[in-house]
């Protein structure tokens, strides 16, 4: 009895381990003026350069926009845009001519840009079924698209409120009177076409309700060809968003000026909203943005001049690291 | 017949109740907690109602919303339930978990402490109560018991005083004394009084094995040192057969039979037995306990001053004292006591008090025999771990039930107080109420005059004047006992030790209990934290106890070591947990104005879910590993454990610190994240979880800047953590069903998403760390100027008592050390809010009554400044 209870105190004893001992080697760096200035002037050094660089690629992107919402209104219905907007007996063509400043080399993209639209609206996100739009047999599943739903001849496909503002704005560009190729192939994502939209699913009483949003579909083309609806259904995360059109597979020259024939259908009007026809080409770093490259600049700069800050203060008022003096309790022992 | 058992015994019936404790840090979490969530309560009102004027003002027009014109009646009640689904998240639910598994954690590295286990009895520390380790980090009050806590609690017979003849005076040990052991062999009366006394007036019981040796099972470590001493001068107490006590007197065998135990009681602080001896079948009291339990009850006309002088020679020496008498009793008187004692014994009602006023009815007309002296050695590296525990600017009180000599002595012994002149005593004892008051007041005086000059002044009370004051004099007691760094307080009941507790409880101090016996288990439950040592008198107190160690010494460790690093992890950890919720909370309110004030939340459910219970959390756990100096600097600099007791690390200035660092973060990841993705780039899922890379990129950076040493195990969760992410948003990503398919592929294709986690970190990071390096380098505090130079390996390592250096640069400063110290802190306080280690404390609201207003201006006799509510 002796011997166990021994035994059970010894294997009270804690066991012995770097960890339970709290004495795993470890690295203890401190914010030493070396390493802080240090890495302040590497920042500095990294990203001028970075930031001159994007600005380089940002610049040589070539981008031309026009904004048509406005001056395709006729001067007529300058007070009443939604009547024009919404009859079905106005001229909505509308001729638009831009000129292209700089070599635009193929692929040319071609984007139509919304402001003020709020496609991530909380209602208005929701407001789809992608249940119904992979698969024919699910075309019931329209529980989160109400109002936009179906009615007694069925569900509406594809449902939602998404699908029922598709834009339905179209151009046609000329060179001259010659007609420029849009290509509408594969402008949406590879990925969509192939899993989220059926290629077996089919447009089934689409803006036949009694309140009409945007654009109709083909009803004998699949969902999964249709690539308006899948690029306008990828919702955008801000108000002011670009949406692929088509792509243009010519170089356009410097200088040569370019006529857009403009059909006029989408109703931006009524809440403030702006339309805008964008054409631009791409390279690394995406479409035109200057934000890359004057952040990085910013923040460089700013580095460059904190690490200078921190040099002066270095130097003329230098403060001994780990000086014991500086102890209120050794300073206390010295006054009494 | 009524037995009592267990919790029904006196014992059990005297340990109160334990209620649950809750440390001062997790009532400041609550605290927090509270603010953060009426904050989120104003957001919620405010953006529903900003919500709700967008609707009617300018959604109606946006037809592709296609708002109805009439809404269900709650209509307006959506918007703000939307928001308040939002900004739930405001508050982390995976604090608490957090929360409890460092704690558990701590508290197994208390169990696991190879340093604190007593090699003598193999016992390691052990924490019962896991969850208040950060408490000992914050202690302020240190109420210790004396024996067996600051004394090893082996107690050895060492002096004694027969009828007026001092033994073991030359040789220090009584034992061997040769003029006792002579006149014990001649046979002296008074000598063998004194030894039957000794050996039998006693309720030990002798356990004889079978190979004949005597071993001795006594509840009091006192009465086991008196039979051995008597068995060792040939009084062998050899057996307890029912009521017959056997003595083996120099070979014959005497017999006592039990007549009545009159018991011990802290009030009565004496016991005594009757027996009769069975050769010469007289009847006999024989009493022993505290000189004053038993000098006034001396017969009339015994000189007794020889024994007093023998009380308080013994007493200076830090021995313990028992005198020890006897009485002769005729049968008569006996069986007329005999009766009214069994009466007594089964009254129903008071029944204690009627015992004790019989028992003194026996016990007076004493023949006084002798004082016997025992001695108690102070435990190992008692006065080292006192002094440094004061160092650290921990006040101890001591509560003893022994005499007042004898508590000085051992007081002075282990460093309580610094002997004359740099110490100073002030006695209260009295036994009026008018003495008592007299004396507080004049105690009061002195405390106030002295406490600007750096001197030792301690208290020294006893139990008896202690009653009056609390009862009569509470205010002004509880003024004294605010003034003073040090107290004694001597012949204390139980209760009263809990009584103290309570006082300095309720003047919100925390409070330290520690002790071995069963009478300190009040005490122990009734602190903010229990201590127990494991000990000779049993495991009581250290199974009522928080905490269980060895030996005192550890006490050192555990409050330093174990409870200063718990401090400050549980300060990180709790506040970055907010700093993480915050962050994403405030992202998706900056996205809701985006979003025309829709409620719509930019992260999908599971990327929210994930990045509370992976992406942030696991990184942070480690920081249980974390420390920011080494156990060695803590223990040379002690006085840095001010930091956690004034609570500097987590209080509202530090969390509004790691506030403004949330709102700067998200401003940071949700405008460069919005202008970087915008245009063509700007799709939903995308945009989403760009910003959320952001938010787990900066997470990894805030960690790793607020890391103060890193193990391989912090490097595995930070950075692992990272990669961790990346491989999950992969795998969803590859779901043809998920929302997400295909878009963190598409995103680490594209330079602008490398480009834009640059932008964040350094945006992000960049302004923290300047500041931080900043306030490292030119506000220091003293925690930093310690890294510095532990880090450096500068002469700081050997400066445990380094010479004053003269200062030449501000050496205004050095006349008041509040003032700069609160210069410093109104300077500095401009760059707080990005950092967490602020220096101008918000300490706890302090008690009520102008009473304490001289905390201000006074630096007490601490060498530290203990700014309080500033």
């Amino acid at each position: 009895m002796d011997a166990s209870t021994r035994t059970k105190s010894r294997s009270k004893k804690p066991q012995y381990s770097r960890f339970t001992q709290q004495e795993l080697p470890a690295w203890k760096p401190i914010l030493t003026p070396k390493w802080i200035i240090t890495s302040f002037v590497i920042i500095a050094i990294l990203f001028t350069p970075t930031g001159l660089l994007c600005l380089w690629a940002s610049e040589r992107v070539v981008e031309i926009i026009d904004r048509y919402d406005d001056d395709c209104l006729p001067d007529s219905y300058s007070t009443d845009p939604d009547s024009f907007i919404q009859s079905n007996n106005t001229n909505k063509t509308c001729v638009r001519t831009l000129k292209v400043p700089r070599k635009m080399s193929a692929p040319i993209f071609i984007y139509y840009q919304l402001d003020n639209f709020y496609q991530n609206h909380r209602r208005y996100v929701k407001s789809r079924s992608d249940k119904q739009l992979r698969d024919p047999d699910e075309a019931d599943e329209t529980e989160d698209c109400k109002p936009i739903n179906g009615n007694d001849d069925g569900p509406i496909v594809p449902c939602g409120l998404v699908a029922w503002s598709l834009f339905n704005d179209t151009y046609k560009f000329f060179k001259g009177n010659k007609a420029i190729d849009i290509d509408k192939k594969d402008i949406a994502w590879e990925s969509d076409k192939k899993y989220k939209f059926g290629s077996n699913v089919y447009p089934k009483n689409f803006q036949k309700w009694e309140l009409i949003g945007g654009g109709a579909l083909d009803e004998s083309k699949p969902l999964s060809e249709q690539e308006d609806l899948i690029v306008w259904m990828k919702t955008a995360a801000l108000p002011t968003f670009r949406k692929l059109y088509g792509k243009i597979n010519t170089d356009l020259e410097a200088n040569e000026t370019i006529t857009v024939v403009i059909q006029n259908n989408y109703n931006t009007y009524v809440f403030g909203g702006e339309k805008k026809v964008a054409l631009s080409t791409a390279n690394w770093i995406g479409g035109k943005n200057d934000f890359f490259g004057i952040s990085f600049l910013t923040i460089g700069g700013v580095c460059f001049f904190v690490a200078i800050n921190f040099i002066l203060l270095y130097v003329l008022k230098p403060r001994p690291l780990g000086d014991p003096s500086y102890l209120s309790w050794n300073r206390n022992q010295g006054a009494q | 017949m009524v037995y009592f058992l267990g919790n029904e015994t006196k014992l059990g019936m005297s340990r109160g109740v334990a209620e649950p404790k809750l440390t001062a840090m997790d009532a400041m979490i609550d605290k927090l907690t509270g603010a953060i969530f009426i904050f989120q309560i104003v957001v919620v009102i405010v953006l529903g109602i900003a919500g709700n004027v967008w609707k009617d003002t300018e959604a109606r027009k946006h037809w592709y919303v296609l708002y109805p014109d009439e809404g269900p009646w709650y209509e307006l009640l959506i918007i703000p339930l939307r928001f308040e689904l939002l900004c739930s998240i405001m508050i982390p639910i995976s604090i608490k978990v957090s929360l409890d598994l460092v704690k558990s954690l701590y508290a197994k590295f208390i169990d696991w402490d190879k340093q604190m286990v007593d090699v003598e009895t193999a016992t390691p520390a052990n924490a019962t109560n896991t969850a208040i380790s950060e408490d000992l980090g914050q202690v302020e009050y240190i109420l210790t018991d004396k024996t067996g806590t600051l004394t090893e609690n082996k107690m050895i017979f060492k002096r004694c005083c027969i009828a007026g003849t001092f033994f073991g005076n030359e040789n220090g040990d009584a034992v061997k004394d040769v003029e006792l052991l002579k006149a014990i062999n001649t046979g002296s009366p008074d000598a063998i009084k004194f030894l039957t006394v000794m050996a039998i007036c006693n309720t030990v019981i002798p356990i004889k094995s079978p190979s004949g040796i005597v071993t001795y099972k006594a509840q009091s470590q006192d009465e086991e040192a008196l039979v051995r001493a008597a068995a060792s001068m040939h009084m062998d107490f050899v057996n307890k057969n029912a009521n017959i006590l056997e003595i083996n007197f120099n070979g014959s065998l005497i017999q006592y039979e039990v007549l009545d135990y009159l018991e011990f009681t802290s009030d009565r602080k004496r016991m005594s037995v009757v027996v009769r001896d069975c050769s010469s079948n007289k009847i006999i009291l024989l009493s022993k306990g505290a000189d004053e339990a038993i000098l006034p009850c001396a017969y009339a006309g015994f000189q007794t001053k020889t024994f007093y002088e023998a009380v308080d020679q013994y007493a200076q020496m830090g021995l313990r004292t028992f005198c020890l008498a006897w009485r002769e009793l005729n049968e008569v008187e006996y069986h007329d006591w005999s009766l009214l004692f069994k009466e007594a014994n089964s009254t129903l009602v008071d029944r204690e008090w009627r015992v004790a006023e019989v028992c003194q009815r026996l016990e007076q007309d004493l023949e006084i025999l002798g004082v016997a002296a025992i001695e108690d050695r102070l435990q190992d590296g008692v006065p080292e771990a006192i002094e440094t525990l004061r160092k650290a600017g921990i006040n101890f009180w001591m509560l003893t039930g022994d005499k007042q000599n004898t508590a000085i002595q051992i007081a002075l012994s282990c460093n309580f107080v610094s002997p004359e002149p740099k110490g100073q005593l002030l006695l209260i004892n009295g036994k009026t109420e008018d003495e008592v008051c007299r004396n507080l007041e004049r105690v009061l005086l002195t405390m106030r005059i002295t406490k600007a000059e750096p001197k030792d002044v301690a208290f020294v009370i006893d139990g008896w004047a202690l009653e009056i004051a609390l009862k009569n004099y509470r205010k002004a007691f509880t003024e004294l006992a605010i003034l003073s760094r040090t107290a004694i307080c001597c012949r204390v009941t139980p209760s009263q030790k809990a009584q103290l507790v309570e006082l300095l409880k309720s003047c919100d101090y925390r409070t330290l209990a520690i002790g071995d016996g069963g009478n300190d288990v009040r005490m122990i439950q009734q602190a903010d934290i229990g201590v127990g040592i494991s000990g000779r008198e049993g495991l009581q107190a250290a199974r009522a106890a928080d905490y269980s160690i060895g030996k005192f010494r550890f006490l050192t460790r555990l409050i330093l070591v174990h409870g200063r690093y718990s401090y400050n992890r549980t300060a990180f950890l709790s506040q970055y947990s907010f700093y993480k919720s915050l962050l994403i909370c405030f992202i998706q309110i900056f996205f809701s104005f985006v979003s025309g004030v829709s409620g719509t939340s930019l992260f999908n459910s599971v990327s929210l879910m994930a990045y509370n219970v992976f992406y942030t959390s696991v990184p942070v756990l480690v920081s249980v590993l974390d420390k920011d100096l080494s156990e060695k600097t803590v223990m040379q600099h002690p006085q840095i454990l001010f930091y956690c007791q004034a609570g500097r690390l987590l209080n509202p200035t530090t969390f509004a610190g790691w506030f403004g660092r949330a709102l700067f973060h998200a401003i940071v990841v949700f405008a460069i994240t919005m202008h970087s993705y915008a245009f063509e780039k700007s799709e939903m899922e995308e945009v989403s979880m760009v910003a959320l890379s952001g938010c787990v990129w900066l997470q990894a950076f805030v960690v790793t800047l607020e890391t103060n040493s890193f193990t391989i195990l912090q490097h595995v969760a930070i950075w692992g953590n990272l990669v961790v992410f990346y491989i999950i948003n992969w795998i969803v990503s590859a779901l043809p069903r998920s929302g997400m398919y295909t878009i963190m592929y598409r995103l680490c294709r594209q330079p602008a998403y490398w480009n834009t986690m640059f932008l964040i970190v350094a945006a992000g990071m960049g302004p923290v760390l300047a500041l931080k390096y900043f306030r490292y380098t030119y506000r220091s505090s003293k925690i930093n100027i310690l890294q510095q130079a532990e880090r450096l390996g500068g002469p700081i390592l050997s400066l445990g008592n380094i010479e004053p250096q003269p200062r030449t640069l501000d050496d205004t400063d050095d006349r008041s050390p509040l003032s700069i110290s609160q210069s410093k802190n109104g300077r500095s306080s401009v760059f707080e809010p990005l950092l967490s280690d602020s220096p101008s404390a918000v300490r706890r609201s302090f008690g009520p009554g102008a009473t304490f207003d001289f905390f201000q201006s006074q630096s007490k006799s601490s060498n530290y400044p203990r700014n309080k509510d500033n």
